[in-house]
């Protein structure tokens, strides 16, 4: 098994398919082709191997500089990149600060600017403000992997929650995948209604009025093969689901924007043992992390049998080196 | 500058007499002397003629509603500076907003702007004052005081005046000096950080949304007190259909308000924030871009005279204000130069006729403000010598590299409009003319 370079077989891999056109920025799933999706996620198939050898790296992004700029706290998606750019043999530099310090977005296009200056290819950043990726995007030179940009985008997410659902069900076509919570400020939510709906999935969206504006079915019409829908009685979304995938809640925002009582939040809308009973019986729960058990998910069900939260964790790591492997693969500098 | 011009040969509109025919203008020195229909007018000699065979000859545009940033943020414009950008849109008479820092909220300010504007502005440049001192809404001005000094109303534009009993109060004064009170109006609690409009493209994007309930709550309450006090009340900037019918109502029962529209709220969409370069923030203004919905019913009040007044809104900025992720950008669309192109198109689409388009950029607003006794706004005899010379043919491309404005803040840089300013006569002064031969007349 070993004997066959991973790098090569992706290499293949790519070559029998539709070629692709060279993708520079992944700023959102909305530019993306069901079948450039597809590629992501056989390839990340392909990589996974890599990240079960013993010594875990592969040399395609080696001689590349990648930055990551976090500037919203986050540890799970930073780590990930990270994992993903150095099992690549990428060279990393991690920058990070807080919204203040990067109150004006000059000094963000400044930043930018300077690490492109000394050198880097690809920078991947997190950022609290909705459209920031797209500012670098517009103002630098650099590839920009959006690792989640306010309410707007998280694409390397939601391509990793399509590959766990793809690895545990067999296909994400016909899939009926609830997305319960707080939908009008998640990122996540954002990106899987354009990456599951791409792939041939159904999404119902549950959470109420006030997290859910009902323009998102119009903000996400046109032709797409999976629906979408809004069913705010979560108790009728989950009926005859695959995924029911919970959103982060955030306490302080319940609160300041008096969005819903969090006991209310609580009885209506968390996933617990009686509403994964209505779904199917195959039904899993998924969770982007990080989760307030007793929230928007009950103790214990998010480590059980039924969930695939950590799957989505291991898997994200593959997912992230498709993607980086996408960006640099493309224009052939990897080989 | 009381000088004497001759403009020959154009089509003449003037909202006032309903005149729309061929006819020479003679302006002796700063007035209009003579509008003469059929055979040529012979003015002395020596005296400059302008030929405007096949151009529209308008009085000069009244704006109601722009900020000239000075004093303190000349890096954004000047008074000089915004009066050149305001003379090359086709405006001759410029309301200056009170949000300045400080703002124009005293006698000192306000006789600061009006002296820098007497020193330096190529057009008439008048003066509305804060309605609360430092638009802090607290305390009210001086109003009476400040009344004497010629200023044309009171508004804490930028920010709504919040305070509902303050509002009746200001209204009320408002009523006793015959002066309005111009209200930009913004529930700051339902709009709180809110970017864009509220709706399908906002959610797209998950930028936080400014519902159009927003405006429409203040302006019943609006409404509602000037109602009460027999106060003078004018929407600044209305942008939504629900608004246009709660004015429409108010208007139907006697109620004392006057509305005006910006072009931009006329004609773009807040698909505009999700279009090409996605989150530009040149689309980012308050109120916000609405939707086609909006944009229909606004032109429908303007046709119909709910809305009197096209006002631009002209808010300039740096480039370093722009030049950052859209929810750290300032609010603001450079608008005087792209003003007439943009409202053109409205005409050019058969929704409204050029002389109800030119009284609406003219007379109505200078009734507003109760300067068409003055003749500001017409072409009766005796009125300032003030004119815009009109090709509402001419297509051009939006540069904002050739802003006079310092503000290169548009929405519209590269776009196509169709309608141009060709010449910008102030007093019997020709303030702006256009280079010809960068054109093309369209057939």
């Amino acid at each position: 098994m070993t004997s066959v370079k991973p790098v090569e077989q992706a290499k293949q891999h790519a070559a029998q398919k539709v070629a692709l056109p060279p993708r520079k920025h992944v700023l959102d799933l909305d530019d993306f082709s069901p079948e450039e999706i597809s590629q992501i996620l056989e390839t990340a198939g392909v990589l996974a191997e890599v990240l079960n050898r013993p010594i875990s790296k592969v040399p395609a992004l080696r001689g590349k500089t990648i930055l990551t700029l976090f500037l919203e706290p986050s540890t799970r998606t930073r780590a990930s990149f990270e994992r993903a750019a150095k099992a690549l043999s990428a060279d990393i530099i991690n920058l990070s600060g807080s919204d203040s310090s990067a109150k004006k977005g000059e000094s963000l296009i400044d930043t930018a600017r300077t690490m492109q200056a000394m050198g880097a290819n690809i920078i991947i950043m997190r950022h609290s403000m909705s459209g920031a990726p797209y500012l670098l995007a517009q103002h630098t030179d650099l590839s920009v992997i959006n690792a989640g940009d306010g309410w707007h985008a998280h694409p390397s997410q939601a391509l990793l929650d399509l590959y766990t659902m793809r690895e545990k069900f067999g296909k994400v076509a016909g899939l009926k995948v609830v997305i319960v919570g707080d939908v009008l400020h998640s990122r996540v939510a954002r990106s899987n209604i354009w990456g599951l709906r791409k792939m041939g999935a159904d999404v119902t969206l549950s959470a109420p009025p006030t997290l859910l504006p009902e323009e998102t079915l119009e903000a996400y019409s046109g032709e797409l093969p999976g629906r979408l829908s809004i069913e705010f009685d979560l108790d009728k979304a989950v009926e005859g689901a695959d995924v029911v995938m919970a959103l982060r809640i955030q306490r302080e925002r319940l609160a300041t924007e008096g969005s819903m009582n969090l006991r209310d939040y609580i009885i209506a809308y968390q996933v617990n043992d009686e509403r994964m009973h209505k779904a199917k019986p195959t039904a899993m729960l998924m969770h982007p992390g990080p989760m307030n058990e007793g929230v928007e998910v009950s103790h214990g069900l998010a480590y059980g049998d039924r969930s695939l939260v950590e799957t989505q964790v291991k898997n994200g790591v593959a997912v992230r080196m498709a993607l980086l492997y996408r960006l640099v693969g493309a224009s052939g500098v990897a080989a | 500058m009381n000088k004497s011009i001759l403009i020959r040969g154009g089509r003449v509109i003037d909202p006032v007499s309903s005149l729309d025919a061929k006819a020479d203008i003679y302006i002796k020195e700063g007035r209009v002397e003579a509008v003469k229909q059929g055979g040529k007018f012979t003015a002395p000699e020596g005296t400059p003629v302008f030929d405007a065979t096949g151009l529209v000859v308008s009085p000069g545009f009244v704006d109601l509603h722009a900020h000239l940033r000075e004093p303190g943020q000349e890096h954004k414009e000047t008074i000089a500076t915004g009066a050149k950008a305001a003379a090359k849109g086709g405006f001759t008479t410029v309301c200056a907003m009170p949000n300045t820092v400080p703002a124009q909220d005293s006698r000192s300010t306000i006789e600061f702007v009006q002296s820098r504007a007497q020193g330096s502005a190529a057009v008439r440049v008048l003066v509305i004052s804060a309605v609360s001192k430092g638009r802090a809404g607290k305390e009210l001005v001086e109003m009476a005081e400040l009344a004497r000094l010629g200023v044309v109303g009171f508004s804490d534009d930028g920010s709504p005046v919040g305070d509902a009993q303050m509002m009746r109060h200001a209204l009320s004064l408002g009523r006793m000096l015959d002066l309005p009170i111009m209200d930009h109006c913004e529930d700051t609690d339902l709009c709180h950080g809110g970017v864009m409009n509220e709706g399908r493209v906002a959610t797209r994007l998950g930028l936080r949304g400014m519902p159009g309930a927003g405006e429409e709550t203040v302006v019943a309450r609006n409404l509602i007190l000037s109602k009460l006090t027999g106060g003078h009340v004018h929407i600044c900037h209305m942008s939504t259909a629900g608004s246009v019918e709660l004015v429409r109502h108010a208007k139907s029962q006697g109620v004392r308000v006057t509305a005006e529209v910006t072009p931009h709220h006329l004609v773009l969409t807040d698909d505009l924030v999700a279009a090409g370069a996605m989150y530009d923030t040149n689309t980012k203004v308050n109120p916000p871009l609405r939707t086609l919905r909006d944009n229909e019913a606004l032109a429908q009040a303007l046709r119909d005279g709910v809305i009197e007044a096209i006002a631009t809104d002209h808010a300039p900025h740096a480039a370093e204000d722009k030049l950052c992720e859209y929810d750290q950008a300032a609010f603001g669309i450079s608008g005087f130069e792209t003003a007439f192109g943009s409202v053109m198109s409205l005409v050019h689409a058969g929704k409204i006729a050029l002389p109800l388009l030119i009284d609406r950029l003219t007379l109505g607003p200078a009734r507003i403000i109760a300067r068409d006794k003055e003749g500001i706004g017409t072409l009766r005899v005796g009125a300032p010598g003030d004119i815009a010379v009109l090709d509402p043919d001419a297509e051009w491309q939006v540069d904002v590299k050739s802003f006079l404005s310092k503000g290169k803040n548009s929405p519209l840089n590269g776009k196509r409009l169709k309608g141009k300013v060709v010449a910008t006569v102030y007093g019997g002064a020709v303030v702006y003319q256009e280079q010809r031969q960068v054109t093309t007349r369209a057939g």
